[in-house]
């Protein structure tokens, strides 16, 4: 099977004052693929994935999207090739309907240009986007107040901003996190079809069960540094990964 | 027997806006929502007529002042930046004008508009460097560049250094004049509100506001669309700019007065800042009371002081705010 890189990143790195935020973290993810990156607190996942999506600048190193240096781009630049992101704190307009909160990710060159100027009435596509999602039309959960919605449905719209870019790469900020058992279950299924729509994940996560369930590949960030990457299996057995968990040298089971 | 009494009261706002279907059936509903909005046109359109010649000039000026509000309150209200570049917007539209009128020899009804578009392409380019800032830096900045603007003509005597430019043509009706300004206010007033409020842009200009990343990981440019409306509060400013030296026959250096800068601030806190309406009632009230209060000679400015701390400290709603909260709540007194 051939398969294409998508995203190369290579040795990058990020200081905050004398703390090594991320170090030297490079990683080839290639397309179709779903990634995990996970880490205790504070291992600089958050941080890796706002410097591949260019919120904060890089002191070093590159990536490279689809072959095009995007290592200097600013945020927009970067989410206008197709490489979207969703965030771990959500703000969405809570004094809007769910469907209007994405108006402006289909208001944005991005879309106009995938959709070659026929996207037609914005508020009639963004409610058939969050329909696919599970906003059941029928129930009027699109047109919800954005800020009465749980948790999950907030975590599926933060979702549904990236999918309104039709983009090629997302990176999913621990969508799983606060989410109840069956919440989680619900949005399993959803990250695969995404992967059989053809869309390559990169999932920050602290949920490993359900992660290394989709994952093809995990990359463990420990203290800014890669300490382990591979198959869920091999991560799984990796030694220095449980001393990073856990610490010491006493086995535990992966919630 | 002493009679016992309730206070009832009846929210119709909600009531009315809940019901939409009931609304629209009865002529009595339709009244209740329209007529806030046509109290203000017949409002605007019947003033300048029953008014003495005097007081139609003060409401011409009133009139710059209301769109300078208005450009205030749609950029801080609605995009988030706290702009006080008014005077800066006045003094370029104004200059701009005054500089096709004498130099160019281009008639008032051309230099206005053409002043307009290019001063505020002027400001956007001059703003440009600074709209990464947000909040009370932007403020900062652009309220500095007025003065400076005023230093530079003063020190170098460009464009009639201190005495500024002279002789402009002046626009003689007095009722052109009125009208001009005030049905302008109008199409700004519904326009913007229409803008922020139905169109898919106002959703990014929120954005903007309130939630930069989520616009910047949606494909947005953060910059441009706050160019874009610093372009939109720039043409307002400009415009009144323009308008006003051909009303005095002069532009000059008092253009970029920070009166203007510092009016539509006031104006936003008498007035009440959650609708784009407050800031213009701000401004037709505070623009004559200030006009009023002129026969108090130089305590004029200590009374004006006294009415804006009255407002910031006893009554931060607003006007509107109040005015607004009174007319949707229907409150009566029944017998227990």
């Amino acid at each position: 099977m051939n398969k294409e890189l998508i995203l190369q990143v290579k040795d990058v790195s990020k200081s905050f004052g004398g703390v090594k935020a991320v170090n030297n973290v490079s990683f080839d993810l290639y397309r179709g693929e779903i990634m995990g990156i996970i880490g205790p607190n504070g291992s600089g996942k958050t941080t890796l994935n706002n410097l591949i999506t260019g919120f904060i600048k890089k002191d070093s190193g590159k990536v490279y999207f689809k072959d095009k240096d995007i290592s200097r781009w600013p945020g927009y630049k970067i989410a206008d090739a197709g490489l979207a992101r969703t965030f771990q704190l959500l703000r969405p307009y809570p004094t809007l309907p769910a469907f209007k909160n994405l108006i402006p990710p289909l208001y944005s060159p991005r879309a106009r240009r995938t959709s070659r100027g026929k996207l037609g009435d914005r508020s009639a596509v963004s409610i058939d986007i969050l329909e696919e999602v599970g906003f059941e039309r029928d129930a009027r959960v699109p047109y919800k107040l954005a800020g009465a919605l749980p948790l999950g449905y907030l975590k599926r719209l933060e979702l549904c901003r990236c999918l309104a870019l039709k983009p090629e790469l997302i990176i999913c900020d621990e969508v799983f996190s606060g989410l109840s058992m069956s919440e989680i279950a619900s949005m399993v299924p959803l990250m695969e079809r995404l992967q059989r729509d053809g869309i390559t994940l990169i999932m920050v996560e602290h949920r490993l069960r359900e992660l290394f369930k989709i994952a093809n590949k995990v990359l463990v960030l420990n203290f800014g540094e890669k300490i382990a990457e591979g198959s869920p299996q091999e991560i799984f057995n990796d030694e220095k990964v449980k001393q990073a968990y856990f610490g010491g040298g006493e086995t535990y089971v992966f919630s | 027997m002493m009679q016992e009494l309730r206070k009832e009261r009846l929210d119709r706002g909600v009531k009315v806006r809940a019901d939409s279907i009931y609304a629209i059936s009865s002529l009595k509903e339709i009244m209740f929502l329209m007529g806030p909005g046509l109290i203000l046109v017949f409002g605007l359109l019947v003033l300048p007529a029953v008014v003495s010649p005097y007081w139609q000039r003060v409401l011409c000026i009133a009139g710059v002042y209301v769109l300078l509000s208005i450009s205030f309150g749609f950029l801080a209200n609605y995009v988030g930046l706290v702009c006080l570049g008014g005077a800066l917007f006045v003094g370029v539209g104004g200059y701009l004008s005054g500089i096709l009128n004498a130099y160019f020899g281009l008639s008032p009804v051309l230099a206005i508009p053409l002043a307009t578009v290019a001063g505020a392409f002027v400001c956007t380019l001059l703003f440009l460097p600074c709209l990464p800032l947000r909040g009370v830096y932007f403020a900062i900045i652009s309220f500095v560049y007025p003065l400076l603007a005023g230093r530079l003509i003063a020190a170098t005597g460009v464009f009639g250094g201190t005495d500024g430019i002279a002789e402009l043509d002046v626009l003689t009706n007095r009722w052109v004049n009125i009208y001009l300004i005030f049905i302008l206010i109008l199409v700004v007033v519904f326009g913007i509100s229409r803008l922020v409020n139905y169109e898919d842009i106002g959703l990014v200009f929120r954005g903007v506001k309130d939630n930069e990343q989520a616009i910047t990981a949606s494909g947005l440019s953060i910059t441009i669309y706050k160019a874009q409306a610093v372009f939109i509060g720039a043409a307002l400013g400009c415009f009144g700019g323009a308008y006003l030296s051909h009303l005095y026959g002069w532009a000059g250096m008092s253009l970029f007065a920070i009166d203007f800068s510092i009016l539509p601030v006031a104006a936003t806190v008498v007035g009440g800042s959650g609708i784009l309406y407050g800031p213009l009632l701000g401004a037709f009230l505070l623009v004559p009371i200030s006009e009023a209060l002129r026969a108090f000679g130089t305590l004029r400015i200590v009374f004006y002081a006294i009415v804006l701390v009255f407002f910031v400290v006893f009554w931060t709603e607003g006007v509107l705010e109040y005015v607004r909260r009174k007319y949707e709540q229907f409150e009566h007194w029944v017998r227990v």
